[in-house]
């Protein structure tokens, strides 16, 4: 990579590179097989969703049923990212500015919900709070509503987003490294003023893209909620939720309306993400 | 006044400081010099309170510091790498200790500008005041970070390494800017290096360090005139070491008895220590040793000249600095006899 | 006070967000985990065996290792080709392509679901023509198959770009110098650099798409022994109240994925010490 560069450096690539037939054939692969597996499913979402023209599309949107579901995805994921969001800090600076034992098996404990199925990730609380449950007979005894109700919906999406504040933060604080704290708690700043005046700017695009994916992620989960919901129509369906309702009754409609929300939040959510990490690849300002 | 009292610091099994007194006068320039590993910098730290020792005291004018975190001690550290904060302006990080003061002391924002204003003038760098960071060069960097930690009034002033990441001719500047900008504001300060050119030119008083232990205090001409010890003798300047015994007040060199004096040290293995530029030359058998000149440069006023020495069965390459009054030539055999000298005892 | 104080950090808040952390961790991640090993553990090895091996049980895990696996794989050769497109030339809309890639990684996966079998049903813009070559995908495991490929897309291709990318030009200067035509010097110079990151990216989409719910049930036909995955076979339990089925078959799934994350560390290190880093 730091080779002199030649004159010609078409020269240069000619042997690096396949000859033009094969590299078409590449290209025609991979061109064809996005299209078919990414681009057309992307489509035809759109394409169902307006298939019965504009104004279906809006009726189908402003149904109560979507409109709650709609709110109820907000709410839950407005609690998840809250939450994660200042465990995500918390967590990142008990580890990245501090040396102990067991720092890795730490960061393992908390990666664990990306690497366990969303189903499981229901099921798990499901055999606590469920009428079987360790804790169901309790609830029951006392009225309180776990499952099939908003705190059990909030507690799966927060366990499936768990990490995604804390491993954008982590390894961006400790590329920074202590040297500005150390600074600032020698020039007299308590904790919390290094923490809001030093830190925190300097992390500000690694919160940002955090925020970004755990929302994603809040928003759209389908398989932990799906478990814990009990799909009470009105009252405990989020948006993906409600899209498989409504396509197993064949709203094709409706259904596709709602995804296709669903669709452009992940694609702007896409957007912002490249945005946000050619922020975080300059490291902000530049070093020396 | 700064006091320190039997510090202890481990790393694990490593001891990186291992019972070090010192005691810092008010208004003095100390420097701190030794090699990597010596404990100077982790001394420095727990001074500052950014390190806890494992045992010792710590006292600021007769009160204990240890008991004290580094934002209550009122020391200006200035790291090796600056730690200028990267997302605000030169001002901004000049103003920092002056702003995070609690509001009952806090000054003014008009009084905080004026002081910030008044110290980068110090520095000269006003014009830069609201540049960021990242567009300094090294040494306008390293300025900064000494003007924001002076801005809080520090009783005293500590500096990292202060000018190791700059290159050389940088370096030297700073040193005398450093030195003069001490006569200037007196305020108590001790700096770290490990190059010992910079300790001897800028410090009132010198600690030369060596593997967690103060090996000896003293002015830069005490040190380098009269080193109290093998190590300091040998990283103070260059030296010439001859593996000697000493019996009977008698100096031997390979088994041979060498015509100097044994000054009152102790019989045993021992190590002599020599200047190069103390070691006189005269014809054949004129001195304590005798030796085959096999190379010679020319720097200025000295040669330079690569001498085998023939003592007894040792047989060992030293090089010496002499006038160029009488020219050397490779395969000349001279005498040599050493002006100065010191003879430490034992040692590996 | 004397000195020799106890072990202080420079930085303050340690002690406080270092408990926040472990309680938080516990309440969300410990203590629901530890529920359900406790579940596991209340059923004897007898009970645990008949649930893992009844047939219905066996062929749901059957389909999702198996119909994983085989995703799995066609991702690792279409990854390769897609990543080694986007890295080494030049055509028009690759920036396009390259973000898209993304795309199953971001979209929420009852939208890919119901996308998907829209797509491949029997009236569907790609589901008709097949039909017509007697090919049916909706609701068969071929169905299965394909929404396991869409979602594993990003494994490979994500995990094999930085490593292209910073591949060192004058390693195949050197191979083609040395007289190496291009096949030789693309199959024996630059794909081995590449196998560490092609089987990390391997079995993070055979993990993927083992435990995937959402994009699959779908277009799945559900039928159990012919086209039900594990996770729903888990789903199904739980709705009849047999925890004790759906806890066996979560640990049998879990314990797979953590086996699986295992072999990526050990793969990475294994890489690490044959390759040195940049």
């Amino acid at each position: 990579m730091n080779a002199p560069q030649f004159a010609s450096s078409s020269a240069r690539d000619d042997l690096r590179t396949e000859p033009i037939l094969v590299r078409v054939v590449i290209i025609a692969m991979a061109v064809i097989f996005l299209t078919v597996f990414v681009v057309l499913p992307l489509v035809v979402v759109f394409a169902q969703a307006f298939s019965k023209g504009v104004g279906a599309y809006f009726t189908a949107l402003s149904d109560p049923e979507a409109l709650s579901a709609i709110r109820l995805t907000l709410m839950v994921a407005a609690i998840s990212v809250g939450l994660n969001l200042v465990f995500g800090l918390v967590a990142a600076w008990a580890i990245a500015k501090f040396d102990f034992r067991g720092k890795t098996f730490l960061i393992s404990l908390i990666d664990l919900p990306f690497s366990v199925s969303p189903v499981i990730s229901g099921l798990v609380f499901v055999l606590l709070f469920g009428a079987q449950g360790y804790w169901g007979p309790w609830l029951q005894g006392h009225d309180v509503h776990v499952l099939f109700a908003v705190p059990g919906i909030a507690l799966a999406t927060i366990f499936v987003t768990f990490p995604f504040v804390a491993r954008a933060l982590i390894p961006l604080m400790q590329e920074q490294g202590t040297q500005e704290e150390e600074a600032a708690i020698s020039l007299g700043a308590s904790g919390l003023q290094t923490f809001f005046r030093v830190t925190l700017p300097n992390i500000k695009w690694g919160v940002l893209y955090g925020v970004l994916l755990c929302n994603a992620r809040a928003m759209g989960e389908f398989g932990a909620v799906s478990v814990v919901s009990g799909h009470i129509r009105g009252e405990t369906n989020t948006m993906p939720l409600l899209v498989e309702i409504l396509y197993n009754e064949y709203q094709f409609v409706s259904s596709f309306a709602i995804a296709s929300l669903l669709a452009m939040l992940a694609l702007i959510t896409l957007v912002a993400k490249t945005i946000l990490e050619r922020h975080l690849d300059e490291g902000q300002f530049p070093r020396d | 006044m700064i006091e320190v009292k039997n510090i202890l610091k481990k790393f694990g099994a490593f001891a990186a400081l291992d019972g070090v007194d010192l005691k810092v006068d008010s208004g003095e320039l100390l420097a701190l010099l030794g090699p990597s590993g010596s404990g100077k910098t982790t001394l420095l730290r727990i001074i500052a309170g950014l390190d806890w020792p494992d045992a010792g005291e710590v006292l600021f004018d007769g009160e204990s510091a240890l008991a004290h975190g580094a934002n209550e001690r009122q020391v200006g550290f200035v790291f090796q790498h600056y730690a200028l904060f990267r997302h605000m302006t030169v001002f901004e990080n000049v103003a920092f200790g002056l702003r995070v003061q609690p509001r009952t002391v806090r000054k003014s924002e008009a009084r905080i500008r004026a002081r910030v204003k008044e110290l980068l003038d110090l520095v000269q760098l006003d014009w830069l005041s609201n540049r960021y960071p990242s567009q300094l060069s090294g040494g306008q960097r390293q300025r900064i970070a000494l003007a924001r930690a002076l801005a809080i009034e520090p009783r005293i002033l500590l500096l990292d390494e202060p000018f190791g990441a700059l290159d050389a001719k940088v370096r030297k500047e700073l040193r005398q800017w450093l030195r003069s900008l001490h006569s200037e504001i007196h305020v108590t300060s001790i700096f770290v290096t490990h190059d010992q050119e910079e300790a001897l030119e800028v410090a009132n008083r010198v600690v030369v360090m060596d593997k967690g232990r103060i090996e000896q205090i003293g002015t830069p001409g005490e040190v380098y005139d009269h080193p109290a010890t093998a190590f300091v003798h040998g990283f103070i300047g260059e030296s010439i070491v001859l593996p000697v015994d000493i019996s009977d007040g008698c100096v031997r060199l390979g088994g041979k008895a060498l015509n100097i004096a044994a000054n009152g040290a102790a019989s045993g293995a021992s190590k002599l220590f020599v200047r190069r530029h103390d070691m006189q030359i005269g014809p054949a058998g004129s001195g304590a040793l005798d030796g085959a000149v096999q190379r010679v440069r020319s720097f200025g006023p000295i040669q330079r000249a690569e001498i085998a020495l023939s003592a007894g069965e040792c047989a060992t390459v030293i090089e010496i600095d002499a006038p160029r009054d009488r020219e050397l030539q490779t395969g000349d055999i001279i005498g040599l006899q050493p002006r100065r000298y010191r003879i430490f005892a034992g040692q590996d | 006070m004397s000195g020799g104080a106890a072990r202080r950090s420079t930085l303050p808040g340690f002690g406080l967000t270092m408990g926040l952390t472990l309680t938080w961790l516990s309440v969300i991640i410990l203590i629901p985990l530890a529920g359900l090993f406790l579940r596991t553990f209340e059923l004897s090895l007898d009970q645990f065996w008949d649930i893992l091996t009844s047939r219905r049980t066996l062929n749901a895990l059957k389909i999702s290792f198996g119909l994983a696996f085989a995703a799995a794989s066609v991702n690792l050769v279409m990854g390769m080709i897609i990543v080694w497109a986007l890295v080494r030339y030049r055509f028009p809309g690759r920036r396009l392509f390259d973000a898209i890639v993304d795309i199953p990684f971001a979209l929420p996966t009852a939208v890919a679901g119901v996308a998907l079998t829209s797509l491949f049903a029997q009236k569907g813009w790609l589901g008709a023509p097949l039909a017509e070559l007697g090919i049916k995908v909706a609701f068969t495991p071929v169905g299965i198959f394909v929404a396991m490929i869409f979602i594993g897309i990003p494994f490979v291709v994500r995990t094999v770009q930085p490593v292209l990318i910073d591949l060192d030009v004058e390693i195949e200067e050197a191979a083609a110098s040395l007289g190496a035509n291009r096949w030789h010097t693309v199959t024996k110079v630059i794909l081995p650099s590449l196998i560490p990151a092609l089987l990390t990216g391997f079995a993070l989409a055979f993990a993927r798409a083992v435990g995937e719910y959402g994009s699959v049930i779908f277009i799945a036909g559900n039928l159990p022994n012919v086209s039900e995955i594990a996770p729903l076979l888990i789903v199904i339990r739980l709705s009849e109240f047999r925890y004790a089925d759906a806890t066996a078959i979560a640990v049998v799934m879990l314990v797979a994925s953590f086996l699986i994350i295992f072999a990526v560390n050990r793969i990475q290190r294994w890489a690490q010490t044959r390759i040195p880093a940049h």
